[in-house]
């Protein structure tokens, strides 16, 4: 697999093919299946993902806290909003929908994290919904965004606890950025951009979630995640450019991350989850530990 | 190696890659040194694995784990209330495991006990719901369950690799990877063996059936 999107971007200048192409094929040789068999299981996933966001848009459900649920409900029908009605509107209740599900501890697939498990679904399914476009399209942009988190993984971290949520929801956007900017007809140079220009937005965000609960902000940190890639894509398919290379903006996640201090990497001790409220409300609802004897 | 559907993946129950998927598959992982669901679990949590664990599901999803629920089985929700019904007695523990910068802040210590057989396996969870075994019964070990593995401890005598690797071959596995590390000339051998299809029955009775060969296990593939 690439350990460097301008590695990658690359190959699939020389050879003509968009990345969703180029990432195929890579794990093809390193995993020794077919192309069809790994399209197969992303599909899956895209069921999956799909019956995240149809749920959490119905609204009903409660996280087990009691915290979150209902959100991505009232964005949806809301009429009182500047982008009541778009796309945009449509994707931000996507990820609050997929979020909802994860935090009453539904079935989600996790893309890359599961704290970050709202922003790739709703922003791909959102922008294919309004522009109907079909699963292949939405398959080769699952195996476009899997190449981008491997880079991610490789060079940085996906974990709230080693990157904060630069980690998680910042990887998410970096992913739904370069894989839609290739669903919408980017080229593989574009998709760069549009990573970079989600990463560096993301930069120094922190994993600070309220009684160590993935529920506050971690919902709506879903929900802003995917504003920032949508900011992102309009703004590479127009061409613009961001000086630093994805690759690097991706290693500058990772070296923040590495600096953080402690509390801000998914202990629940600093940011949000230490603020006044954010303690009242950690122990109310806190779930305990089970203790049995052996 | 970063495989696309480590990043698109696990198909899990919430709500934390890390907390709850990652936990199951080292549950699952434990689950195989006593061949099956252990009678007692002491499962001790480090860092942000024991401070944030609680509310993630960890202890539901390691005892999943290890009663043999995969990442997106539903049962995970219960699966404190089915451990009781099915006879697992398990312990939760915060502890220290290592110097913050020496040990990954998701690891944790579990140890599973069924008849006479007790085994302890040091792992981690390292985010997006991939997981790393690093120790089993003290031997450093690197297991991270993208294949099916073989691990096996036995005396160090000459030949025992290409010994191993014959009865393998005999039995049309192919080998991925072979680790083989030991704690001092001539004292114990740990390998660690990962093979692409799944061994049988008969190829863990002619690796036991070695003299020299003191314990082996097969920890099954994790990953979907």
């Amino acid at each position: 697999m690439y350990t460097s999107l301008s590695s990658a971007i690359a190959a699939a200048e020389q050879q003509n093919k968009p990345l969703s192409l180029i990432a195929l094929e890579a794990e093809s040789r390193d995993q020794g299946r077919a192309i069809a068999e790994i399209r197969e299981v992303l599909h899956r996933a895209l069921v999956v993902m799909r019956g995240a966001v149809e749920q959490g848009l119905v609204g009903d459900l409660k996280s087990a806290s009691g915290l979150v649920g209902g959100d991505a409900a009232k964005v949806r029908v809301s009429t009182n909003g500047p982008f009541s009605g778009t796309p945009f509107a449509s994707v931000l209740s996507r990820a609050l929908a997929v979020q909802e599900v994860n935090a009453a501890m539904g079935v989600i697939v996790a893309a890359p994290t599961a704290g970050g498990a709202g922003v790739l679904p709703a922003v791909l399914t959102g922008l294919a919904a309004a522009k109907g476009l079909d699963d292949e399209r939405l398959v080769d942009a699952l195996a476009t965004a899997g190449l981008i988190g491997a880079v991610v993984a490789e060079r940085a971290s996906l974990s709230g606890a080693e990157g904060g949520c630069q980690a998680e929801t910042g990887a998410a956007a970096g992913m739904a950025a370069g894989a839609a900017t290739e669903m919408l007809g980017g080229t593989p140079r574009q998709v760069g951009h549009a990573v970079a220009l989600a990463q560096q937005g993301t930069l120094g965000l922190v994993c600070d979630p309220l009684g160590g609960l993935v529920e506050l902000p971690c919902v709506v940190r879903n929900a802003t995640g995917a504003a920032i890639a949508m900011a992102a894509i309009e703004m590479a398919l127009a061409g613009v450019e961001f000086a630093i290379p994805a690759d690097e903006v991706i290693d500058t996640m990772g070296e923040i991350g590495k600096s953080m201090d402690l509390r801000y990497r998914e202990t629940a001790g600093g940011g949000l989850a230490a603020t006044p409220t954010g303690r009242r409300l950690a122990r109310e609802r806190l779930v305990q530990i089970k203790k049995s004897g052996p | 190696m970063v495989s696309l559907l480590d990043i698109i993946g696990p198909v899990m129950v919430g709500p934390s890659s890390s907390h709850t998927a990652g936990a199951c598959r080292l549950g699952l992982l434990a689950r195989n040194l006593v061949g099956g669901t252990p009678e007692r679990a002491l499962v001790e949590l480090h860092g942000s694995f024991a401070r944030t664990g609680e509310g993630h599901g960890t202890d539901k999803a390691i005892a999943g784990g290890l009663m043999g629920f995969r990442p997106d089985d539903d049962r995970i929700r219960t699966a404190l209330d089915i451990a009781e019904r099915e006879g697992l007695a398990y312990r939760f523990e915060k502890e220290k495991l290592g110097e913050e910068n020496e040990v990954h802040p998701n690891t944790v210590r579990i140890t599973v006990e069924r008849s006479d057989r007790s085994h302890v396996m040091l792992g981690s969870s390292l985010g997006a719901g991939r997981v790393i075994v690093s120790e089993i019964d003290g031997f450093p070990v690197e297991v991270h369950g993208n294949h099916h593995t073989i691990v096996l401890v036995a005396e160090d005598v000459k030949g025992s690799i290409a010994r191993i690797a014959g009865i393998l071959a005999d039995d049309g596995i192919n080998i991925a990877t072979l680790r083989v590390t030991r704690k001092h000339k001539g004292g114990d051998a740990f390998m660690v063996i990962e093979v692409d299809d799944p061994p049988g029955e008969d190829v863990r009775d002619h690796i036991r059936a070695l003299e020299w060969v003191r314990w082996t296990h097969r920890l099954d593939k994790v990953s979907s």
